[in-house]
Order: C-alpha cells, then sequence, then structure tokens
C-alpha cells in the first residue's frame, strides 16, 4: 500500500468530470451542436487521460481510497490493482475513441433529445468506471445496477419503435436476474461475517460446497452480462436496437466489465479453489464461442451479425478464464500466467476492434440508412475512410496476423498445448480437444468477418441508391482511426503489452510471462525453445511479399481492364444481382451445422416467374429454455386468474376462510 | 366476587349474540340499522357495568365514546345514507335465510371451541364471554358475505368492530386509550369514505347491487 493515491484520485476526478460533462449536456439538451461537438471530445480527453493513468498505475503499486459517502458503517472503498489498471485502460481507451465519433455522429431529430443522451451515455461511462474501482460489494452493486440503467436507457433511446421496447424490456429483465445473482453471490461469499468490503470477503473462510455455490451464483449473474450462452439472448436484440456509439460500448466494455467482475471474484476475492469450475467455465465458453460464431454467419443483418460475433468473442474470453482458473487449482502459476494473460489480452482485443466495427457499421447506417447486408455492397468505392478502416477492424476479429486477434488467440492456443501436463487422467487427455473447438470457432469467425466485408464493402452495389452515400465526416474518422491504430499497436507490440498486462498475474498468481527477447522484437511467453512469435519480422515478411508480388503484377500484366463474367466468355457486363449474396454466402454453414439452427424455408416452385427464397433462422435455446418458462408463467397466471372471481362476496369468503383455518391450525 | 355485574354481563353478552343473529337474519336495512344500534347500546352497558365493577376509569371514556359513535352518530349517518341513497330495500341474500342461520350456528359453535383455552389464560372477571364476542365478529363477517347490498356490508363491517371491542373489553378490561380512539376514529372515517364509495357505485351502476361489479373484472 503506497502512501499517494495519485492515480486513483485521478481515475475518481475523471469519473466526476464524466458526469460533469453528462449534466452539463442538459443545460441545452436539444442543441446538437452543444452537447455533440463541444461536451463529447472533452468526454474523449478524459478518455485518454483514464488510458493514461491506467497504464501509470500498472507500473505502480496498490492503491486504497475510502470516500466520505456511502451507507453509516460501509463508505465506499476503492482500490486500484493491476488487473483493475487493465480494465481502466480498456475503458479509457475505447470511450476515447468512441466519444470522438459519437461527437460526430449525432444528428437532430433522432429520438432522445441529445441532451438526455449525453448525460445517459457519461452516466454509463463513469458507472463502469466505479465498476472496476470498487472495493466493497455495496459500492460495486450501486455501480452495477446503474450501469444496467443507463444502458438500458440508451438501449431504448428510439423508444416509439414497440421492437425496441420489447428488446430493452428483454435485457433489463436478464440483466435483473444476473444482478440477484451477484447480489446472492456477495451475500454467500461473507462466509458470516456481515463484513462487505472486499478485504473481509478475501478473509472470509468457506467450504468448498459454499464457495462452489458463490462460484455458481458469479459465473450466473456476470455471465448474462457478458452473453453466454444460454443467457445470450438479449444481445442479439439490444446491441442492434442501440444507436451505434453505444453498441460499440456495450459490446466493446460492457461484456468485458462482466469478465472483469467474475475474474475478481475468482482470482481475488474466492480464496478457495476447486479444480472443475475450470472446466466448467471451459465448456460454456467453448459452447458459446461456437454457438455465437454459427449464429453469426447465418445473419442478414450487419449489426446482428455483430453482436453474435460478441458472444463468440466472449465465448474465447471465458475459454481463457477457465484455463487460467484450471492451472490454478493444479497449482501451476506460470501458466495460468500465460492463459490469464491471453483472456486479458483478448479482452483489450475485443474492446478495440468490436468496437470499431460497430462505429464503422453506425457510419454505413447513417450513410445508406440500411441494416440488411443484402441491400449493401461495393461501398469501398463511396467510403473509403470507412472500409479501410473496418478492414483492420475486421482482420483484427478473425485472428489474422500481424493484427492483435491473432496474438490473443495464439497465446490461448499456446497455453492449451501445456493442458497435457495437468496431473489429473481424463482431463488431461479432454482438455486439448478444446484447442480444436477454439481452432475451429477462430475459423469460423474468419470465414464470417469475409462475409461481413465482402458483402457490405466490396463487389457492387446492391441498391442504386448507394451510388449517393458519402464517407463519414472528420471526427468520426478520427474516432475510427483511433481504434484502429490501437488494433495495430496491439497487433505489432504484443511483448511490450504482454509486460503491461503481466503485472495482473503477478499480483494475482505470482507469477508471470517470460520477458521478451532482442530488445521486444521477439516474443516468446514460456520459453523461445518452445514458441515464439516476432509481429515486427512477420509484417516485414508480409510487406516484402504484398510488394514483390504487386511489381510483378505491375510488369506482366498490360493493365487494360474489361469487366466480363468468365461464364458468358466476356460478352455481357457483370450485375449486382450476379454476385454472392449474403444468404448465399452463409449456404454451407447452414447446411453443415443443420442441427444448432431451427430453421423455416420457403422454396420457389421451379415454375415461378417472380421466385422469392424465404429462410428464417431462429435460435434453439430460445424454444428450448425461455418459451417454456414463458409458457408456464402464462399458465400460473391464468390459474391465479381463476380465483379472481371479480364478486366481493367472493373475496370476503377468501379472507375468512382463511382466518378460519388459521384459528383452526392454532387450535 | 360481586356476581351481580358478572351475570349482568353474561346477560349483556347473551343479548350481543341474538342482536347478531337478527341482524343476520334481517332484510329491511333500515331495521339492521336500528338492530346496530341497539347493539351499541348494549356494547356500551356492558363496558359501563366492568367499568363501575372493576373501577376502571378509562372504560368509563370508552362507554361513553362507544355510546356516542356507535349508538347515536353512525346509525343517524347511515340512515341519512339510506335515506338520500334511497336504498331501504328488502336485502336479497345469496344464499336462502334457514342455511345461513344455521351456518351461523355452526360458527358459533366454533368460536365456543375456540375462546375456551384463551379465556381460561384471561385472569379478568368477564373471560367466560370471549367466545361470544369471536362469535360477534364471525357472525357479521358471514352477514357481509351473504349479503348483496353495499349498505348492508356497511353495518357488517361496523357490527364486527363491535364484536372486537367486547372481545377486548372482556378479555382484557379495553385496549389502550389511545388505541380505542384511534379506532373509534377509523370506524368514523371508514364509514365516511365508504359512504362516499357508496354514492360513486350507485352513479356508476344505477344501483347499489355489488353484482354490477364483478362486471369490472377483465378476462
Amino acid at each position: 500500500m503506497t502512501g499517494t493515491h495519485t492515480e486513483l484520485l485521478g481515475a475518481v476526478a475523471i469519473g466526476g468530470g464524466w458526469l460533469a460533462i453528462g449534466v452539463l449536456g442538459l443545460l441545452r439538451s436539444h442543441s446538437t451542436g452543444w452537447v455533440g461537438r463541444a461536451l463529447f471530445p472533452f468526454g474523449s480527453l478524459l478518455g485518454i487521460a483514464l488510458a493514461a493513468v491506467g497504464i501509470i498505475a500498472l507500473a505502480h503499486g496498490v492503491e486504497t481510497l475510502i470516500l466520505p459517502i456511502g451507507l453509516p458503517e460501509l463508505p465506499f472503498h476503492l482500490r486500484l490493482d493491476a488487473l483493475s489498471a487493465v480494465f481502466l485502460v480498456l475503458l479509457g481507451a475505447t470511450a476515447a475513441g468512441v466519444s470522438i465519433f459519437a461527437a460526430g455522429y449525432f444528428r437532430p431529430g433522432e429520438g432522445t433529445a441529445p441532451g438526455l443522451l449525453g448525460l445517459q451515455y457519461h452516466v454509463f461511462l463513469a458507472s463502469m468506471l466505479f465498476v472496476v474501482l470498487a472495493d466493497d460489494a455495496l459500492s460495486f452493486m450501486m455501480a452495477w445496477e446503474s450501469m444496467a440503467l443507463s444502458s438500458y436507457f440508451l438501449v431504448t433511446s428510439q423508444h416509439r419503435l414497440p421492437e425496441i421496447r420489447k428488446a430493452g424490456y428483454l435485457y433489463l429483465l436478464i440483466a435483473h436476474l444476473g444482478a440477484a445473482a451477484i447480489v446472492l453471490s456477495f451475500g454467500v461469499m461473507q462466509g458470516g461475517s456481515w463484513q462487505f468490503t472486499f478485504e473481509a470477503l478475501r478473509a472470509a473462510q468457506l467450504t468448498p460446497a459454499w464457495a462452489s455455490m458463490v462460484f455458481f451464483l458469479a459465473l450466473f449473474g456476470f455471465g448474462a452480462k457478458a452473453g453466454i450462452v444460454p443467457l445470450h439472448v438479449w444481445l442479439p436484440e439490444a446491441h442492434p436496437a442501440a444507436p451505434s456509439p453505444v453498441s460499440a460500448l456495450m459490446s466493446g466494455v460492457m461484456l468485458e466489465i462482466a469478465v472483469y467482475g467474475l475474474l475478481r471474484v475468482n482470482l481475488d476475492l474466492l480464496q478457495v479453489q476447486v479444480w472443475w469450475w475450470g472446466l466448467v467455465t471451459l465448456g460454456l465458453g467453448l459452447l458459446t464461442a461456437l454457438y455465437g460464431v454459427l449464429f453469426a454467419a447465418v445473419q442478414t443483418d450487419m449489426k446482428r451479425l455483430l453482436a453474435y460475433s460478441s458472444i463468440e468473442n466472449i465465448g474465447i474470453i471465458f475459454i481463457g478464464l477457465g484455463l487460467t482458473l484450471i492451472f490454478r487449482s493444479f497449482h501451476m502459476p506460470a501458466f495460468a500466467a500465460l492463459a490469464l494473460a491471453a483472456t486479458l489480452y483478448h479482452c483489450l482485443n475485443h474492446a478495440f476492434a468490436k468496437s470499431l466495427l460497430f462505429l464503422g457499421t453506425g457510419s454505413v447506417l447513417h450513410a445508406t440508412g440500411e441494416r440488411n447486408l443484402g441491400r449493401l455492397g461495393g461501398l469501398i468505392h463511396r467510403m473509403p475512410w470507412v472500409a479501410w478502416l473496418a478492414l483492420v477492424g475486421t482482420l483484427a476479429i478473425a485472428g489474422i496476423p500481424p493484427f492483435n486477434g491473432f496474438v490473443s488467440e495464439w497465446l490461448l492456443l499456446q497455453s492449451f498445448l501445456f493442458t497435457p501436463f495437468i496431473p489429473r487422467e481424463f482431463v488431461n487427455m479432454l482438455l486439448p480437444l478444446g484447442a480444436s473447438g477454439l481452432t475451429l470457432a477462430a475459423a469460423l469467425a474468419a470465414y464470417l468477418m469475409v462475409k461481413f466485408y465482402g458483402i457490405v464493402f466490396l463487389g457492387q452495389p446492391r441498391e442504386a441508391k448507394l451510388a449517393q452515400s458519402h464517407d463519414c465526416g472528420r471526427l468520426e474518422r478520427l474516432g475510427l482511426l483511433w481504434l484502429a491504430s490501437a488494433c495495430v499497436l496491439l497487433g505489432i507490440f504484443p511483448a511490450q503489452t504482454l509486460a503491461l498486462i503481466g503485472q495482473v498475474g503477478e499480483e494475482l498468481l505470482g507469477a508471470t510471462t517470460a520477458p521478451p527477447l532482442w530488445h521486444g522484437l521477439l516474443f516468446a511467453p514460456i520459453s523461445p525453445e518452445r514458441a515464439a512469435y516476432s509481429p515486427a519480422l512477420f509484417l516485414l515478411g508480409i510487406a516484402v511479399f504484398v510488394g514483390l508480388t504487386m511489381l510483378i503484377v505491375r510488369i506482366a500484366y498490360h493493365g487494360r481492364i474489361r469487366r466480363a463474367a468468365p461464364w458468358v466468355c466476356g460478352g455481357f457486363p457483370l450485375t449486382p444481382r450476379m454476385q454472392d449474396t449474403s444468404e448465399g454466402f452463409s449456404q454451407p454453414i447452414r447446411q453443415i451445422f443443420e442441427p444448432f439452427f431451427r430453421m423455416r424455408r420457403e422454396l420457389p416452385s421451379p415454375f415461378d416467374a417472380a421466385p422469392h427464397y424465404r429462410v428464417q433462422i431462429e435460435d434453439r435455446i430460445w424454444h428450448w429454455l425461455y418459451v417454456p418458462v414463458v409458457v408456464s408463467v402464462q399458465w400460473i397466471a391464468r390459474a391465479a386468474g381463476m380465483i379472481q372471481r371479480g364478486r366481493i362476496s367472493t373475496y370476503l369468503l377468501y379472507s375468512f376462510v382463511t382466518l378460519l383455518v388459521l384459528l383452526i391450525w392454532v387450535l | 366476587m360481586a356476581s351481580l355485574p358478572l351475570e349482568l354481563i353474561n346477560t349483556c353478552a347473551a343479548l350481543l349474540l341474538l342482536l347478531s343473529f337478527a341482524m343476520l337474519s334481517q332484510r329491511r336495512v333500515l331495521t339492521q340499522v336500528d338492530l346496530y344500534a341497539a347493539q351499541g347500546l348494549v356494547l356500551s352497558v356492558s363496558i359501563f357495568i366492568t367499568a363501575w365493577s372493576t373501577h376502571q376509569l378509562h372504560l368509563y371514556f370508552s362507554c361513553g365514546l362507544t355510546l356516542l359513535l356507535k349508538v347515536l352518530v353512525l346509525p343517524l349517518i347511515l340512515r341519512r345514507l339510506i335515506h338520500r341513497l334511497d336504498a331501504n330495500w328488502e336485502t336479497e341474500t345469496l344464499l336462502n335465510m334457514p342455511s345461513v342461520l344455521l351456518i351461523g350456528l355452526l360458527l358459533v359453535m366454533f368460536a365456543f371451541v375456540l375462546a375456551q383455552p384463551i379465556s381460561e389464560l384471561a385472569t379478568t372477571l368477564t373471560h367466560g364471554t370471549l367466545g361470544i364476542a369471536l362469535a360477534v365478529v364471525m357472525l357479521a363477517f358471514l352477514m357481509m358475505i351473504t349479503r348483496r347490498k353495499a349498505v348492508s356490508q356497511v353495518v357488517g363491517f361496523l357490527a364486527m368492530e363491535n364484536g372486537l371491542l367486547f372481545a377486548a373489553a372482556s378479555t382484557t378490561y379495553g385496549m389502550p386509550m389511545a388505541v380505542e380512539l384511534g379506532v373509534g376514529l377509523d370506524v368514523l372515517v371508514g364509514m365516511i369514505i365508504l359512504g362516499i364509495f357508496l354514492f360513486h357505485i350507485r352513479e356508476q351502476f344505477e344501483s347499489l347491487d355489488l353484482s354490477h361489479l364483478e362486471s369490472l373484472k377483465e378476462d
């Protein structure tokens, strides 16, 4: 514990600053110019400052602070350690990009007044900040709930549309279920001391059975927010409903904050370790990753596609978390640190890349008014800025080197390679199979990203009106550029990033990954004999290869271009209808993984003059898990309605009979 | 131990029970109100005797309050209400009268069985009358259940409060003064509110028959 609180105070001040910006927006709440152009850039600067605070805090020790507000016996405790600091960087850096984009994004006359939207947005940011800093259960839950509520209002900013209200309701419902589970898990965790500071929770003595209860409650609560299967149903509804900067924050930051909560509980607060917890987490993660990516592949709405892809990435993060827990419970701290580093790295990657893509879809939506993939296409000519920057995010999500997505997936696969050393039979044989599941999910993610990028930006425009679409404004470009460069930097300097993230492992697990070699150019997390990766060399190699290819093509090719389809022997020009459609592209996935989906298809008859093809894909889990719940609730309500006769005599009779029964009972 | 006051109180209790049965079987609303006033009178007499024989000062207040409220004010309000609502019709019961009376009889037996162990615990002079007090409460409840018209239910509600007061007076020599005042005020206020409701019900359905309220239920 250090004497100074500089970084922690700085972070608190930034949270206060965000709240102040939100309140200031109310002064002229209908002026897009005031709220958007004047206030949001300030919020963005605060985000950069927060990222800087986080990086500085990583180098220093733990800081704690007790605020003079809160309950009489439980004032707000704040604490800034390495784990919090990593998530502060994540929050600050992402918020900086999203805020500056949002400054240019909001247009007058869309749903909620801009001032109110600004207030909700900045309250959302500040509450995520305080979730990360909270050091007692009460302030954690307060920040957590205010995060849920402010994001609910942001999701329903277009509340006049019934489907958006429905999406918001579903989100709020699952958020509440999750919050209840988290409260319960804190309640069990205190273990009879009735002290709710995290300090006391760390000291509590729990039996393995009660600790497992805590684990499952926390997994349910945080998992509901993170969107693991089968609690993911709100995610593909809520993310497309929100305005794009909000989707970016929810997907890029809020889901990771839920992961933070789980990390905090499992690695820091709970002292008991049970080895099969990690298996459960890992299994759920694998299921979530595969489920998310398969559903993402068959979506036709670009924001829904990204939302399902978020589910997939959360699955990958959970796989990493599961591995960390398994290694830790078998006392293999070095491997646990590697898996933890991979988990955190993937959190950062997903935050930057997914926000970037969501913002990109926001620009496309504003330029074209279209979310349906089947009506987009060829936008790289009309919107070069958005297209090229989105390409960075696409490659990052797809896990293509030298971008950041590759680093975390590579690290995760590396840590899978150590699972055969686990001293327990069956586990050490089964776990490597998980690696193949992860690889499958990663490969399908790449396929998915080809679909997303290819259908939206490449080819020819599928609609005439797309010719009028124009590129995004300067502020929006700045936001996209910021996030894209974060993706590139994380991809090229993994060794340096790992040195910072390694602090978390040092603090929580007592071990860290190996230092980089060759002045940071080559990085080998365990030892260079096993595996090493040098993104700089890789980049160089790619650059040389691509440059040479271009040169050769330039020299060898005569340069005259005529567009003609191969099967018309150079005769007719290509029309947009000849391109692969989004449905067509994902058709193999639909066929191969058919049991996963609930499909309804309408095929045209061969003699139909105007043939139409319709396919509707639904989530089986919705029908297996949620529909029975809804049906039984309605059945109970109807049964309870039977006693509601509407006659006063009957109601009086009920009270009388109750009275008599109670009297007989005491007799 | 003076046996005369005890005998007198037992007589009062018997009268109360008789009046309750009379109310249960009475069809005319105005007569019901008269019976209610008579019940209040008997109640205040019994409280007076208790106060006189035990020398409890606050029971005199309680007696005066009962006399004022239940014999004079509330019956007056009810009579005016009935005249203004023109509600002095023969009320029809949901069950036929003999069955209601039979059920009432069973309830009285139940009340006595129930009161047996409690009244043995009580140390007061009048502990034997607790069974009757409970029976009065239950009969009033039964009256509320079996009547269709709103005014009868108001009377039933008030009669139930009589039974409660009698129970309190017989087992513990009355409740603390503050509680008793509070209950008295509650009854008055409740009466006024119910009166307003009656007007609204009539305005809405042009009748005081509560079966019309069934149409309010959503399906």
